[in-house]
């Protein structure tokens, strides 16, 4: 062995420990001295034999079992390894209940987010629509008398119609519309050049605090009070429909 | 004894104990002796157990592994104090030569290459195990047997040199284990 480099780059090579550049070299080396391809093969040889003798010895499964029963008595006594289960235990539930949680609460909120989404689109393409020439309402009329009994014998619930004038609010009439297949009877108004539809059905939810979104340029705010659903749309500024909310809530 | 909490003693279940083969291998090799080994890799794992909170993450078996070879050491200084004091000479293994012809005609047999590899210095044998046998890279050899990461290659060189002449030649270090 007379090559200086089979001394010990030679067994970085033969352990894959060069770097990039180092292989790149001795590789190279290789080419031209024998000396440490006869080495790499010796190398190679007791490797090979090393692997084929199976010199590993593995821990008896007695010996495994004391260094286990060993290393556990030396566990907190607080803690037996009932109390370690038991532990187990309660982490499992709490895991299998946040896991309930999100499976149940998070797609109910998901759900619920998705159907004001739906809703909001569905009423504001309704609001669109009724903008159309002679699609504002069914029958015109400011005295709310005259559109409540218009509205009897259409819609099975009680009409909540309010006489905003004095707020500013002029009732321009009501029409029946359909929201997301669902019959709904809406109210007119006319506010300093706004239109305001008032969409109204009835709904089984607890009463809830308003949510006020916008949809294309369209504010809407809806709310429910008295087994019934409101929504209001518009394009008047979003104090005016709040305005409105407060006034129809009173 | 020691101070486990529960979940100390999950983390070391889950780290440590995998790794209890290659604690008694390593022992095994190193104090050549089976039932010395299990008694030994015993206690380093007890003592693993017990500095368990020190251990900061990382290569586990490295880590276990270290423990082992201390505990080993100690336990040989005490019980058989002659061997560590074998120290390998350079000069007097410079030769024979190990070829490729040689070497296949020595590494034939179990029995051969156990006593070739247990006639080496504790400290040579320790890096071939490790290498050879645990599969450990330079890096762990390095923080296992408590050497620099840069003369792990130069040490197992020496190391396979000297296993080439202990296969080649049986002798070759034995004269070794008199000095």
């Amino acid at each position: 062995m007379s090559c200086d480099l089979s001394r010990s780059t030679l067994h970085g090579y033969f352990d894959g420990e060069l770097g990039a550049v180092s292989t790149v070299e001795f590789k190279r080396h290789l080419e031209h001295c024998s000396d440490c391809v006869l080495e790499i093969t010796a190398q190679d040889f007791v490797r090979e034999s090393l692997r084929r003798a199976q010199l590993y010895e593995l821990a008896s499964d007695t010996l495994k079992k004391r260094i286990r029963a060993h290393v556990r008595s030396g566990v907190r006594t607080a803690a037996s390894p009932q109390r370690l289960i038991w532990r187990w235990f309660a982490a499992a539930a709490a895991l299998l209940f946040v896991a309930l949680l999100v499976w149940r609460v998070l797609p109910g909120l998901r759900d619920d987010d998705e159907y004001q989404a739906e809703l909001a689109a569905g009423i504001v393409d309704a609001h669109v629509r009724s903008l159309q020439p002679s699609h504002l309402t069914n029958i015109d009329s400011a005295d709310q008398r005259t559109v409540k009994e218009w509205f009897d014998g259409k819609v099975d619930f009680a009409l909540p119609i309010r006489d905003l004038t004095n707020a500013g609010f002029s009732l321009l009439g009501g029409r029946l519309d359909i929201v997301q297949g669902r019959t709904v009877a809406v109210l007119a108004y006319a506010r300093l050049g706004h239109v305001v539809n008032v969409f109204m059905w009835p709904t089984r939810e607890r009463e809830a605090s308003a949510r006020v979104g916008a949809r294309l340029g369209y504010e809407w705010v809806a709310w429910q009070k008295g087994k019934m659903e409101f929504c209001a749309v518009s394009d008047a500024p979003p104090a005016e429909l709040e305005q409105l909310h407060r006034l129809f809530s009173e | 004894m020691n101070d486990l909490d529960p979940e100390d003693w999950l983390r070391f279940e889950q780290l440590v104990l995998p790794h209890v083969d290659a604690a008694v291998n390593f022992a095994r090799w190193l104090l050549r002796s089976r039932a010395d080994a299990e008694d030994v890799a015993q206690e380093a794992l007890l003592r693993a157990c017990r500095f368990f909170r020190g251990f900061q993450g990382g290569d586990a078996r490295a880590w276990l592994l270290q423990i082992v070879r201390n505990t080993c050491y100690s336990w040989l200084e005490k019980n058989r104090p002659k061997e560590l004091m074998v120290e390998f000479d350079e000069e007097l293994h410079r030769q024979p030569v190990a070829t490729p012809e040689s070497i296949a005609i020595a590494v034939e047999g179990r029995e051969r290459l156990t006593r070739a590899l247990e006639t080496l210095p504790p400290r040579y044998r320790e890096l071939l195990v490790l290498r050879e046998l645990e599969g450990c890279s330079y890096k762990e050899i390095a923080s296992i047997a408590s050497i620099p990461l840069g003369t792990v290659m130069s040490s197992l060189s020496r190391a396979r040199r000297q296993l080439h002449c202990a296969l080649v030649n049986p002798g070759c270090t034995e004269v070794m284990r008199e000095l």
